[in-house]
């Protein structure tokens, strides 16, 4: 068989599989979703808790942020176990015998990278929203998505294979910590950012 | 892309002066840096060309015939304002700061071609010729402020620059952009028993610094290159101060 198409024809029938495999197998062969060390819901600690961000996550006095609390933190009130097999979990696995719990943070950036959250707390007076979106809000805590390659989150690149920015804090690249710094009119030096 | 200083912030030359008269090379300043900014301990197969080092401690001796003196000299990356291996970078991963007058290197940018270890006068420079490996259970006390350089990069003195940003960090929570003086201290400094190091702003004439920096015991190293170095010495002693601007003595 003998089959004559036109080039453009042609063309779009080998780019269209091209790009399918490009834009959504790539990523599900690039990344692994690796769960939490426990289900924990943010919702739940605000309305029954009543517990502010900065109970948990807090800027120290020192510059440092305590990104999340100790495990002493969460004793006071799971010091027993009881409720539900989230509560069990934490009590048996980490209050009892004194252990941190091995969050996973999707935020994290590469080791070289020295990110401050005093300036953009303290000084720019930034929502926790603008750069983390409504995680503060969310029910369950969100599974880690690892690069198999860098194993850095894909949140450090955005949900978006070709990094279309649907949300503010889609994606946090050198590029967009450096486009918010030359809205805010500063111009960054290398040492600024990296260790 | 040549950074600017935020016209908010006020400028800042770190630099330091050496007082070589005080020194007694007892390398407490290689230690107090290597533990501070996470230099791996060399392997045995690694010679006094291939290891790691920030601050090395040289030797020149009194060249005149008569002389048996000997002095010791620091040296760390002598941060010049006009770095000869910023230029020579090709992968700009070298960058002069404007706002602190601190030379950075980058590592995750830096590809290994050691030109800026050619380019530099002062041997400042170290090449990873190995992967850093940590003798067990010391890899849990690295410095998480200084993040650990690959194998096959350049690495050099950054004054302590992660100690800059922990105080920046530390100013910027207290409503603050100007850190205090005392919170920005590098590790040398620190350590070294006979208080040799003076360290704080250039920028600032009324600085301990600054004041040293201007009295005529102090001298740079190899002046008539022009690279304008922020690490300054001292001495007394004028045969010092003369073989330390040769070329060929403080090639330690
Ligand atoms: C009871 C303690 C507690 C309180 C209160 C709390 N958090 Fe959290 N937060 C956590 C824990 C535990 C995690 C880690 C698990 C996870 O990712 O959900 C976390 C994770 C996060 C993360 C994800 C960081 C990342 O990189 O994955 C963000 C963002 C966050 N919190 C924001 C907020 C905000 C905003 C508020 C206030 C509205 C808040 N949190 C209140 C305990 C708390
Ligand atoms: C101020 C008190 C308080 C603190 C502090 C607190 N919690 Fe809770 N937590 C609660 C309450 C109340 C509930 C029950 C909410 C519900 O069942 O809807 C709860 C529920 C939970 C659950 C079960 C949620 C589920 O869906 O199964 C987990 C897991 C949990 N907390 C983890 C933690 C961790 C981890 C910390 C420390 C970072 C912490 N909590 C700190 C009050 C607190
Ligand atoms: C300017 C953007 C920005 C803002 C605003 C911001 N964060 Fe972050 N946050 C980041 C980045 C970037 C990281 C990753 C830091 C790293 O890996 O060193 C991070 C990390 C975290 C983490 C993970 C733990 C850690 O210490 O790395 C938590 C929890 C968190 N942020 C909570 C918050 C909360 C709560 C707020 C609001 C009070 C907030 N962030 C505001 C950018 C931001
Ligand atoms: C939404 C905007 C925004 C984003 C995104 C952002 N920043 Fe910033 N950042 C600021 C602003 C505004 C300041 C200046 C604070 C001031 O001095 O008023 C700042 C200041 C800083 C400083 C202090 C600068 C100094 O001279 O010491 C560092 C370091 C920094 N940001 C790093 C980062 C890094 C790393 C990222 C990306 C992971 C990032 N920022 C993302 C807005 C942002
Ligand atoms: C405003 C903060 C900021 C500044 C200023 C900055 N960087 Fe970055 N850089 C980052 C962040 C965040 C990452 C990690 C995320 C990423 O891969 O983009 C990064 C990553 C990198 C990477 C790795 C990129 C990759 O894709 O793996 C290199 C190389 C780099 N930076 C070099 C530099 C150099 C050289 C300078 C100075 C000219 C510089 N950076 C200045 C924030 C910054």
């Amino acid at each position: 068989m003998n089959l004559k198409l036109p080039a453009p024809v042609s063309f779009a029938a080998g780019l269209a599989p091209a790009l399918a495999a490009g834009w959504l197998l790539f990523p599900r062969l690039l990344y692994e979703e690796v769960p939490q060390p426990l289900p924990f819901s943010h919702e739940a600690h605000a309305e029954a808790a009543g517990t502010t961000c900065d109970g948990c996550h807090a800027l120290g006095p020192d510059g440092r942020f305590a990104g999340v609390p100790r495990v002493e933190a969460c004793a006071g009130c799971h010091a027993e176990k009881g409720g539900s097999p989230g509560v069990d979990a934490l009590v048996e696995g980490y209050v009892t015998p004194g252990r941190e719990v091995p969050w996973l943070f999707a935020a994290r950036q590469p080791d070289n990278v020295f990110f401050p959250h005093a300036p953009h707390l303290a000084l720019a007076k930034l929502e926790c929203a603008r750069c983390h979106g409504p995680q503060g809000k969310s029910a369950e805590a969100r599974p880690f998505a690892r690069n198999r390659i860098s194993g850095e989150s894909r949140d450090v690149w955005g949900p978006s294979i070709v990094r279309r920015k649907a949300n503010a804090w889609d994606g946090m690249k050198m590029a967009d910590c450096i486009r918010c710094h030359r809205e805010a009119g500063r111009e960054s030096a290398c040492l600024d950012c990296h260790k | 892309m040549e950074p600017t200083a935020n016209p908010r912030e006020r400028r800042h030359r770190y630099g330091m002066v050496i007082d070589l008269d005080r020194c007694t090379g007892c390398g407490a300043c290689t230690v107090a840096c290597s533990v501070e900014n996470n230099v791996p301990p060399p392997p045995e197969r690694s010679t006094e060309r291939t290891g790691v080092v920030w601050i090395r401690v040289s030797e020149a001796q009194d060249p005149r015939p008569a002389g048996a003196r000997s002095v010791f000299v620091p040296v760390p990356c002598q941060q010049c304002d006009d770095p000869p291996c910023e230029k020579v970078c090709p992968q700009r991963a070298v960058e002069l700061d404007p706002k602190t007058g601190i030379v950075a290197q980058v590592a995750v940018r830096c590809l290994g071609c050691r030109y800026c270890m050619a380019a530099c006068p002062y041997h400042a420079r170290s090449f990873n010729w190995f992967r850093p490996e940590w003798p067990d259970g010391t890899a849990a006390l690295l410095n998480p402020d200084v993040s650990v350089r690959q194998r096959g990069t350049v690495e050099k003195c950054s004054f302590c620059a992660g100690r800059l940003q922990a105080a920046k960090a530390k100013a910027a929570a207290a409503g603050s952009r100007e850190i205090d003086p005392a919170d920005y201290v590098p590790a040398c400094v620190e350590a070294c028993p006979s208080r040799a190091i003076v360290f704080g702003d250039l920028e600032d004439p009324s600085s301990e610094v600054a004041r040293l920096a201007r009295e005529s015991e102090s001298f740079r190293l190899l002046p008539a290159l022009g690279t304008r170095p922020k690490v300054l010495y001292r001495s007394v002693e004028p045969w010092v101060r003369a073989s330390l601007s040769q070329p060929e003595v403080s090639r330690g």
